[in-house]
């Protein structure tokens, strides 16, 4: 069935009792967000607060041989300027297991900020200065004076290429998948192309910067921080200050957009902890726009060799892709570049490979659909171009190789219904009216052209406590550490556990965004929903249990939960999932390997199919996107509103990739040149043409509630597409993102 | 210095206010007004939009001194009506970090155009960067506001 997104407006939805589930309710904290009154990390209150500025390097590698703070401590209002030489001592960032506790891992990089003389990347803080105003604060940063012994650094990632080597991967992703032999199989293919696709870094640019508010009591720290990992990073920052976890609260209420760049620590949290130490008030560092893209990684650059060979009628029997992105020399992750080319389509022989070269820049980090982002770009490009050499509907070519089985695992499909998208796709887009000859569609000055691309991103659920609470006055309340960063999360639980616990929606309270909640999972990998409604599913069936029992001992059998409540004069009924005790947490293991366990043995993923028009100038060369259907294979949809607008903002995220976002890396010194939005140019609405998006809502039988996340999906496919319209529309192959417009020209 | 401006219909009084520090700053900071964000301070994203004299500017880029006797409404200071009920009707609300400037500046849109056209409301928003939504249902909610 196909549900189109395009929903009524309902100005005042009544939500019937046991039908939250798939109704498009408003989110529940947007009235706070359209009268200002919600409060951000950076905008709360405390008595006697002050405001840092951090100091940033500005060589890419080498050591601070004098620092001169002279001039920046005697400017008026200033409390402290902390560097190396002065600042509080801390513990060093620890190795960590992924099972037993994830707080290393969101370590952005490995560096002792203002504990160590050294300087890894252009723009690693290497300072601080607090003052009574961040007025005052911005005022004296500049004015310390640094003396540097440089090193030769690694900066210009075209020179640093050939020292690449090959990655070695981890438990969920290999460096290396073979299958056959894809080179043998490729010199001999009937049709093949060979070709090599680049795509530059990208920056997160989520409108709220990072932000930071860090108080000590005592031993005790609080930090309102812009996070998606409060139970980590509270987590981390014990381990970092040497206090216990259970007197570190990490809270993150309102999040203004995260993408995956508010998943790791970054230096301005763990230096406003450190300077709140040190002056012993609370401080709040809130980084420009300009320090968040020195000090907060971003999206690796990447170049990738790919290639495919195929029998005259499109069966695959070669696909080869070759990839290189960087880590920072102190930090950064694999870019799981080659992740759809091992997963969507049936090549008889594989061969695709990981390359890491290490530099010297801030780590690079993860950034919506890490991976399949870069990957489907190069992928879905490449088949466009192979059906061309076949003479063949580039959908048709897909379509001859949907697997069975995934390709590189041989694991059975929980529900794949990517040929389904594409024909429901195609119908509404009108792809039939489609002339395939390259130049041949044209509109007056336009040059126009339709371009389609396969979307997809795996699915991975982890694991979360929870507590639910059901109240004699007939609320409930449900507690977990789980994020809001514009999702909709809250809203989604709420309905989730309205309908679980048959009672109105209106009457579920949810809180969030807590470390000293029952932990939640980081909202990343598009696996909150599902790994969140896992446990408060599993909480409410307990409570349900409970009531029922009540009811029969009251004779109420039959009534509202409230009533049994009411008649056994119990004021309310508690059920939980998983605990903080020691035993409680060893058991969030054992829950956390049990689920990860049983979800491998399917390969699921989130998929769909992207179509879009754009027009070219045949004169000026500018590119315009004039239509877009996005039409997705993601599972039972719980808030088609809110599905929606997510689906839809990837969708953005993915033109921006194609048309116009870059970071831009001086090769000369290292230094991040798109430090600001008036260099970083990110889609504005007169950009945007009405985007479509509809999904086919099928639960996967394998999922929670059929659920499948879908925060990233959204976003892969989406440079394919575009770049196969503007081929289609042009005759013009581009294979350098992003699409501007001295390539089209 | 000492600024006096209006400041949502009440007269407001800042002393001590650096002729460097921007509107927004004393909005925020000093007014305890956080309502309209700091996002880039660089007047490329308009989050910080707010009225000045019946005008949409971005507080980042107005000195204090500028607002001197000047009459400035904020998100806060914006009746709470049609415009906020259609954001949130529509789903144009995700994150919330845009959204006060958005209001700001749809409510500007709607009172020199009761009937936009869409490309219209696009280039009118085209100074309005959001990051999450997509920005389609940014449209939907000014049309929706405009039948109400």
């Amino acid at each position: 069935m196909t549900t189109h997104a395009k929903t009524p407006v309902d100005p005042a939805p009544s939500v019937p009792v046991g039908g939250a589930v798939g109704r498009p309710v408003d989110r529940r904290d947007g009235h706070a967000k359209v009268t200002g009154a919600a409060r951000f990390s950076a905008e709360h209150h405390y008595p006697d607060l002050t405001y840092a500025t951090m100091v940033h390097a500005t060589i890419a590698r080498g050591t601070i041989t004098a620092i001169d703070t002279a001039a920046a401590v005697a400017v008026p209002g200033v409390v402290a300027v902390l560097t190396h030489l002065n600042a509080p001592r801390i513990r060093p960032v620890r190795k960590g297991n992924i099972v037993r506790d994830l707080g290393p891992s969101v370590s952005g990089t490995e560096v002792n900020y203002l504990n160590t003389d050294q300087v890894f990347w252009d723009g690693q803080p290497i300072a601080v200065v607090v003052a009574q105003t961040s007025v005052a604060a911005n005022e004296a940063a500049p004015l310390v004076t640094v003396t540097y012994r440089e090193q030769q650094a690694r900066v210009d990632f075209a020179a640093e290429q050939h020292n690449a080597t090959p990655a070695k991967g981890d438990l969920t992703f290999a460096g290396t998948k073979k299958k056959g032999d894809a080179e043998a199989a490729l010199a001999t293919a009937q049709v093949s192309v060979d070709l090599r696709y680049t795509t530059p870094g990208l920056q997160h640019n989520t409108i709220e910067p990072h932000a930071t508010i860090a108080v000590w009591s005592g031993d005790h720290l609080t930090v309102h921080d812009t996070t998606q990992s409060t139970d980590a990073s509270h987590k981390y920052l014990a381990w970092r200050f040497g206090v216990p976890a259970a007197q570190v609260r990490v809270r993150a209420e309102f999040v203004g957009g995260a993408f995956g760049g508010k998943f790791a620590v970054w230096p301005g949290t763990v230096i406003a902890a450190m300077a709140a130490k040190a002056v012993g008030r609370p401080v709040r560092l809130a980084l420009s726009r300009k320090a968040v893209s020195r000090a907060a990684g971003g999206r690796t650059a990447s170049t990738n060799r790919i290639a495919l060979g195929a029998t005259r009628d499109g069966r695959l029997t070669a696909l080869i892709q070759d990839s290189i992105t960087h880590v920072g020399s102190v930090g950064g992750l694999l870019e799981a570049t080659s992740s759809p080319a091992r997963h969507l389509y049936g090549a008889k022989n594989m061969l695709t490979r990981q390359n890491l070269v290490e530099m010297d820049l801030l780590p690079n980090t993860w950034l919506r659909a890490p991976g399949e982002a870069i990957g489907s770009f190069v992928l879905e490009s490449a088949m466009d171009e192979l059906a061309y050499e076949l003479a063949m509907d580039p959908i048709d070519l897909r379509m001859r190789n949907e697997p069975a089985t995934d390709p590189t695992s041989g694991k059975k499909f929980s529900q794949r219904m990517l040929r389904e998208a594409f024909e429901a796709g195609a119908e509404r887009f009108g792809w039939a009216d489609r002339n395939p000859s390259p130049r041949s569609m044209r509109d007056g000055e336009w040059l126009v052209g339709m371009g389609a691309a396969t979307a997809y991103h795996p699915v991975l659920r982890l694991v979360a406590d929870v507590k639910v609470r059901l109240s004699n006055d007939g609320t409930a309340l449900v507690q977990c550490g789980f994020h809001e960063m514009g999702m909709a999360a809250a809203t989604v639980q709420a309905q989730i556990a309205a309908d679980a616990l048959g009672i109105a929606y209106e009457k579920v309270r949810v809180e969030y965004g807590d470390s000293d909640l029952p932990p939640g999972p980081m909202a990343g990998n598009s696996n909150q929903t599902a790994t969140v409604a896992t446990s408060v599913l599993a909480a409410c069936a307990e409570l349900t249990r409970k009531v029922t029992a009540l009811a029969r001992k009251t004779g109420t059998t039959g009534q509202e939960p409230a009533a049994t409540l009411r008649a056994a004069h119990t004021p309310f009924l508690e059920a939980s999932v998983g605990s903080t005790s020691r035993l409680g947490s060893l058991r969030s293991q054992g829950r956390f390997l049990a689920t990860f366990l049983k979800d491998q043995r399917w390969s699921k993923a989130a998929r769909g199919a992207q179509f879009c028009e754009v027009r070219v100038n045949a004169d000026t060369g500018e590119l315009r996107i004039s239509r877009w259907l996005g039409m997705f294979d993601v599972g039972h949809i719980i808030n088609p509103k809110t599905a929606a607008s997510q689906l839809r903002g990837s969708i953005v995220m993915g033109i921006g990739m194609a048309m116009s976002e870059q970071t831009l890396v001086d090769p000369r010194n290292g230094r991040t040149m798109s430090a600001g939005l008036d260099s970083y140019y990110l889609p504005v609405h007169a950009d945007i043409p009405p985007i479509d998006v509809a999904w086919l809502n099928e639960p996967d039988k394998s999922m929670p509630l059929g659920i499948i996340g879908l925060g990233e999906v959204g976003m892969t496919g989406v440079a394919a597409a575009i770049a196969n319209a503007v081929y289609h529309a042009t005759g013009r192959r581009i294979r350098d993102l992003p699409i501007s417009l001295d390539k089209t020209l | 210095m000492r600024l006096n401006c209006t400041v949502n219909g009440e007269a407001r009084q800042a002393d001590d206010v650096w002729a460097g520090e921007s509107l927004l700053y004393v909005l925020r900071e000093r007014l305890g007004l956080p309502g309209s964000k700091n996002a880039c301070e660089q007047g490329e994203c308009g989050s910080c939009t707010v009225y000045m004299d019946g005008t949409p500017v971005c507080a980042c880029l107005v000195a204090a001194g500028q607002a001197e006797g000047r009459d400035v409404v904020t998100v806060e200071g914006i009746a709470d009506g049609p415009v906020q009920q259609a954001f949130l009707a529509a789903g144009a609300v995700q994150c919330g970090f845009c959204t006060p400037g958005l209001v700001v500046a749809v409510h500007d849109l709607l009172a020199r155009d009761s009937a936009p056209t869409d490309p219209e409301i696009r280039e009118a928003l085209a100074g309005n960067l959001c990051r999450c939504t997509g920005y389609e249902k940014i449209l939907d909610a000014v049309r929706l506001a405009v039948q109400r």
